[in-house]
């Protein structure tokens, strides 16, 4: 059962994601990208991370990608005409770094060690989530809200260049 | 955790999801022949009169209306999201009442990350009003739904953040369990309610919730005097009644959270025969619930509109500074106490 849902939604995922590149128009890509993103936290909740998955509808589907939809609704742009021109130089740096990614995947994928089976429970929970964040990992998390305050005052910055 | 359903589980849950779901659609159909009375009444007018008594077939009535009439697209429009916005509207709205738990037993499933959950499938309904208005491929539309996403993006911070404090207080995400921990009283009479503990919370949700809504006193989406009806314009018969269907959706799920967080749920006097203690927790939460409901039809009925401005900068430099404020002092003192 288990695995018939995870090839369902992992069908849906690289289908969307495919569609993500192939869509001619901006608006259509950004929906698949968010109907890629709701699949991607059904596999989530497959892995048992049941609070992962709702952070990632919460973050990226409900939140960043409804900016880039109204975005997309404010300048209301035509059919993509001259932008795969203009990127063209952009296959010499992205084939290199999608084959070193493709790389990347399988040596990790090579040294996978079986299926440990003896699972610790509930590693998904938000108590569990929470307790590595300010213990094992306590120094990434305050960097990383450091680098989103950065971001955030840069962001207010450019919005207000006459302070 | 993954768990199977099997045999007599199913068909209970089966009966569950039935009567839930058939509820909560019937509610959302009187919850129309509600406001119109009740705002008429406000407004010193009889309301429907003419179908059944008190016109209570009114809501019936409007269905077969919507069902037959006329389902006109736009020819300029966007055909496939056209068509895909209510949808889009109306299910993640529907969704999250498969975990508000309407008494002790009668909740389809009890998540670990329930409230979240909620919020989730809530914000993913901004994209119904979005494509909706995107799709029509008219100004008055677009412009609605420019508004809305923007003032559901700046509300649905102060939303999430106001229950950041009563989540420390009761220690957990699930619904179920947001309840049960309001279950006991102080001094044998007043109810351990989170409302009395986060008064300031409780505000901030409460004006936010009806931003995230669109409901009037914030419903510049679709402000009738500048923008005809906002995102929906276009919209008419089946369509229109689901976006109607999901606006009363997530009015009733708001409500249904406050009761929850803030008004111990389905808790409440328990008194009678064994038939009637099964009963009563699902009875306290309906009547806390529509408490609510009755707040919003006449906050409608006697609130007038905010001006663009004044809702953006009363989200941003009012609500989300209070709602943060409050998660510092409640941090304060649960870890002193």
């Amino acid at each position: 059962m288990i695995q018939i849902l995870f090839f369902f939604f992992a069908a849906i995922a690289v289908g969307a994601a495919l569609n993500v590149l192939v869509q001619k128009h901006v608006l259509y890509s950004a929906l698949s990208l968010i109907l890629m993103l709701t699949a991607v936290s059904v596999l989530f909740i497959l892995l048992q991370a049941d609070f992962l998955a709702v952070i990632n509808v919460i973050v990226y589907a409900g939140a960043i990608m409804v900016l880039f939809v109204f975005v997309i609704m404010l300048l209301n742009l035509p059919e993509d005409e001259d932008g795969a021109d203009r990127l063209r130089w952009l296959k010499f740096i992205g084939i290199p770094l999608g084959l070193f990614f493709l790389v990347l995947v399988v040596t990790t994928l090579w040294n996978l060690e079986a299926n440990p089976g003896t699972q610790p429970q509930l590693v998904g929970s938000p108590a569990a989530i929470g307790q590595s964040l300010f213990t094992d990992f306590v120094l990434p998390f305050e960097v990383t809200s450091l680098l989103i305050l950065i971001a955030l005052m840069g962001a207010v910055v450019f919005a207000k260049r006459d302070l | 955790m993954i768990e199977y359903v099997t045999g007599s589980e199913f068909i209970v849950l089966m009966i569950k999801i039935f009567v839930i779901f058939g509820g909560v659609m019937g509610a959302l159909a009187y919850l129309s022949w509600l406001e119109r009375k009740l705002m008429a009444r406000v407004q010193m007018r009889p309301g429907p009169t003419r179908v059944g008594p008190f016109g209570l077939l009114q809501p019936i009535a409007d269905g077969l209306k919507f069902l037959f009439k006329e389902d006109v697209i736009p020819t300029h429009s966007n055909r496939f999201l056209y068509i895909a916005a209510p949808i889009v509207s109306l299910v993640p709205a529907l969704l999250s009442f498969s975990v508000i738990p309407f008494g002790p037993s009668l909740q389809i499933t009890d998540l670990s990350v329930g409230l979240l959950f909620i919020f989730a499938v809530t914000s993913l309904g901004i994209y119904g009003i979005a494509l909706g208005g995107w799709a029509s491929n008219s100004k008055y539309p677009l412009m609605g739904a420019i508004r809305s996403s923007a003032q559901m993006i700046s509300y649905e911070l102060s939303l999430t953040l106001s229950v950041v404090g009563v989540l420390m207080i009761a220690n957990t995400l699930s619904l179920a369990e947001l309840v049960t921990a309001q279950q006991s009283t102080w001094l044998g009479i007043i109810p351990r309610w989170n409302i009395f503990l986060q008064p300031v919370a409780f505000v901030v949700y409460l004006v936010s919730a009806v931003a995230e809504t669109n409901r009037l006193p914030f419903d510049l989406a679709e402000s009738e005097q500048e923008l005809v009806a906002g995102w929906h314009t276009e919209y008419s018969s089946m369509k229109f009644a689901m976006f109607m269907l999901a606006e009363y959706a997530n009015v009733v799920t708001v409500s249904s959270l406050a009761t929850i967080m803030f008004f111990g749920g389905w808790t409440g006097p328990m008194f009678g025969p064994a038939l009637l203690q099964m009963a009563l927790p699902t009875v306290w939460f309906l009547l806390k619930v529509s408490i609510f409901i009755f707040f919003y039809v006449l906050m409608r009925a006697t609130v007038p509109r905010f001006r663009y401005d004044q809702l953006m900068r009363f989200g941003w430099k009012v609500l989300l500074p209070l709602s943060l404020a409050n998660i510092v002092v409640t941090s304060f003192v649960v870890a002193i106490s």
